[in-house]
């Protein structure tokens, strides 16, 4: 492929930003299921919101919410990345 | 009495699948395959949401429908592993998966594996990890479709089984992924309505509110002030059982089945393929996003409707007389999926947690298909529930049929056997294979290996082994190479396969393991659904060590790596643009 310096220069920053936000966005996937709905799922359940015991409420809701939310947020800051690096089609 | 109104149930399934059937027929005529291109990828022109709900469909399969409701109200807080694990593999689809394998552009997953790891072996490796978890799945669709088919419309399992096979055949064959998208979307609708409206009328009737997901964490609407997971978990413990929200898993297997089955979704082949089908990078990212909100409004449901079922099933039968219980008890136990032993002989139900005083057997299936009818809800409701079963399980089963057919015409025939066919010639091939895997999925279908649940942790245990780490790192490290990948999913693909045949099969001691359920014996601790994630661990530990002492992969591979990194001019799906 014909590579000009400048562009695989563009491309690696690009590519570093990119896993900057997934590395972030990972952190608060493996927070709030692996974190709160198993492994602090017991201090979690001390605190009572309404009917539900908090650490009972991420492992059964709260988690797949915020889920739907992380994908959402990386789809707005990828579309924002890929105009600053006019990658957008 | 209900066979002589003409409004029964039975007439209300009769028109409902009727209309619902005719549809799907309908959408397949309209979007007839012509072309490879079409039958693959749909074209690859699906706007987001379609492609969003297609998927969605196609994810939710009659066990998702019918069974998972049923597992978490009998397992209670243990039950998130299913919902944590098959909502969250979709944000390592969509983060570090769905856009790249877009841009890569080609049509099926064994493709990406060949052309990344310049190599036929890793091709057919992927090819035969594609079939055997692809099979695996089919067959259980199969048979939900023959179970709905028998109990709403009482003909028995193997015309049911007839009939679904026609509809798939018919819709798969000729509309190919074209077809299967867009009666998914129909499905979709069907499905998601049969779940949701008797959820909201259960929920309103419970606690007054009609949204089942705050519903179950409100206080119940008999007036007596207390919340209903309250009064479920102190239910429980008096029958024995351990309390609702706590569960009975340790933590560290909890922990490993959701790891399991999160990677597990994230590399199954008919998941990934639907990434395929959209247009560009951005739009891959999109509908990933959609498809989990448009499955996370069934799986947020689904804990509500296992709460709702418990609590209402438990306070029917528990210390009733026999005689008392309502028709649906009677119509069910004749299916054999409830099952009443009178041992004390006093004509009153003992449902307890001690297996020596307990006298009553409930099948887990029943929560979602009875629910209605426990709840006494009108006979259009009870009907809606298996048309949206039926929808459930034929779209699943169309969408791996696809993966099947895909995996033998293009990655069998075109890329490995008969390079020169012609693109006439591979759609072809394309619908026979499809045939021929209707055929095979119909047979399991009609004679239900005894293994199938085995086989089910298998698939995710497969998918999480084999595919995910093998695509993460061909995207991700550069350095990977074809020995590193090959050599990593042969390691992570044995050791799951010796573990599920140790424990699950008893292989090496005549079962005994496996008979006496010796979990003190399981690895770390960890059950054979969630050694898919140890079988992870070992194929990326395998693949980064092996790739150490190999040759890098060639200039032009690093290339294709730099390339699918950045989004810019996604190539159309498929060698031939036009």
């Amino acid at each position: 492929m014909e590579q000009d310096p400048r562009d695989l220069e563009k491309a690696q920053a690009y590519w570093r930003e990119n896993i900057r936000y997934v590395a972030i966005l990972l952190a608060v996937w493996f927070l709030v299921s692996f974190g709160a709905g198993i492994l602090f799922v017991d201090v979690l359940n001390g605190v009572r919101i309404g009917g539900f015991k908090l650490g009972f409420w991420f492992a059964q809701q709260g988690s797949m919410l915020v889920f739907v939310v992380l994908i959402f947020i990386y789809v707005w800051l990828m579309n924002r990345l890929d105009r600053k690096y006019q990658y957008d089609e | 009495m209900s066979s002589m109104d003409p409004w029964s149930v039975q007439t209300w399934t009769y028109i409902l699948v009727a209309i619902t059937f005719t549809l799907y027929i309908g959408i397949a005529v309209w979007s007839k395959a012509r072309s490879t291109r079409d039958f693959y990828v749909a074209g690859g022109g699906v706007s987001p949401w379609a492609n969003g709900m297609a998927t969605a469909a196609d994810w939710m399969s009659a066990a998702s429908f019918i069974s998972m409701a049923g597992i978490i109200s009998f397992a209670g807080y243990d039950g998130a592993v299913y919902l944590m694990g098959w909502t969250g593999g979709y944000v390592l689809l969509a983060l570090l998966l769905a856009p790249y394998l877009r841009k890569f552009g080609k049509f099926t997953v064994p493709d990406f594996i060949g052309d990344r790891y310049y190599s036929k072996q890793a091709r057919l490796v992927a090819v035969a990890c594609a079939l055997l978890v692809s099979f695996t799945y089919v067959a259980g669709q199969m048979r939900g479709v023959g179970i709905v088919f028998s109990r709403f419309l009482e003909v028995d399992i193997t015309s049911g089984v007839l009939i679904g096979m026609a509809i798939v055949l018919f819709y798969a064959v000729l509309g190919g992924m074209k077809g299967i998208t867009y009666t998914q979307v129909a499905q979709y609708c069907v499905l998601i309505c049969a779940f949701m409206i008797p959820a909201i009328f259960i929920s309103i009737q419970m606690t007054g509110n009609p949204i089942p997901q705050w519903g179950f964490g409100s206080t119940l609407s008999d007036g007596s002030g207390m919340y209903l997971l309250d009064k479920l978990d102190g239910l429980s413990q008096e029958l024995g059982f351990s309390a609702y929200t706590e569960g009975s898993k340790s933590r560290v297997d909890v922990l490993a089945i959701t790891l399991a089955l999160m990677v597990g979704t994230a590399g199954l082949p008919h998941v990934i393929i639907r990434f395929f089908t959209v247009k560009r990078v951005r739009d891959a990212r999109k509908s990933a996003g959609l498809a989990l909100l448009l499955i996370a409004v069934l799986y947020t449901t689904a804990p509500a409707v296992a709460v709702f079922a418990r609590t209402n099933m438990i306070e029917t039968v528990s210390n009733r007389p026999y005689d008392s219980m309502p028709e649906w008890f009677g119509k069910w136990e004749a299916t054999g999926l409830i099952d009443f032993t009178d041992r004390s002989g006093d004509g009153v139900i003992q449902y307890v947690q001690d297996p020596e005083r307990n006298e009553l057997r409930i099948d887990r299936d029943i929560m979602v298909l009875a629910n209605p009818e426990i709840a006494r809800l009108p006979n259009w409701l009870v009907a809606l529930v298996a048309a949206g079963g039926l929808a459930a399980a034929l779209s699943t089963a169309a969408g791996l049929l696809l993966v099947i057919s895909a995996s033998v015409s293009h990655d069998l025939i075109k890329k490995t056997l008969r390079p020169g066919i012609s693109e006439k010639g591979e759609l072809r091939a394309a619908r026979l294979s499809a045939v021929v895997a209707v055929a095979v999925a119909g047979y399991f279908g009609i004679h239900p290996p005894g293994f199938v649940a085995a086989v089910v942790a298998l698939a995710f245990g497969l998918a999480a082994a084999s595919f995910f780490p093998a695509i993460i790192l061909g995207i991700f490290h550069k350095r990977m190479n074809r020995e590193g990948a090959v050599a990593g999913m042969v390691a992570g693909v044995a050791t799951m396969i010796f573990y599920i045949l140790k424990f699950k099969f008893g292989v090496f001691d005549g079962g005994q393991a496996a008979a006496a359920g010796l979990t003190g014996d399981w690895w770390f601790g960890i059950s054979p659904e969630g050694f898919g994630a140890v079988a992870m661990l070992v194929n990326f530990a395998v693949a980064l060590v092996v790739m150490r002492f190999t040759a890098p992969p060639p200039a032009a591979v690093q290339d294709l790596v730099e390339d699918i990194r950045i989004p810019g001019g996604a190539r159309e799906a498929g060698p031939a643009p036009h």
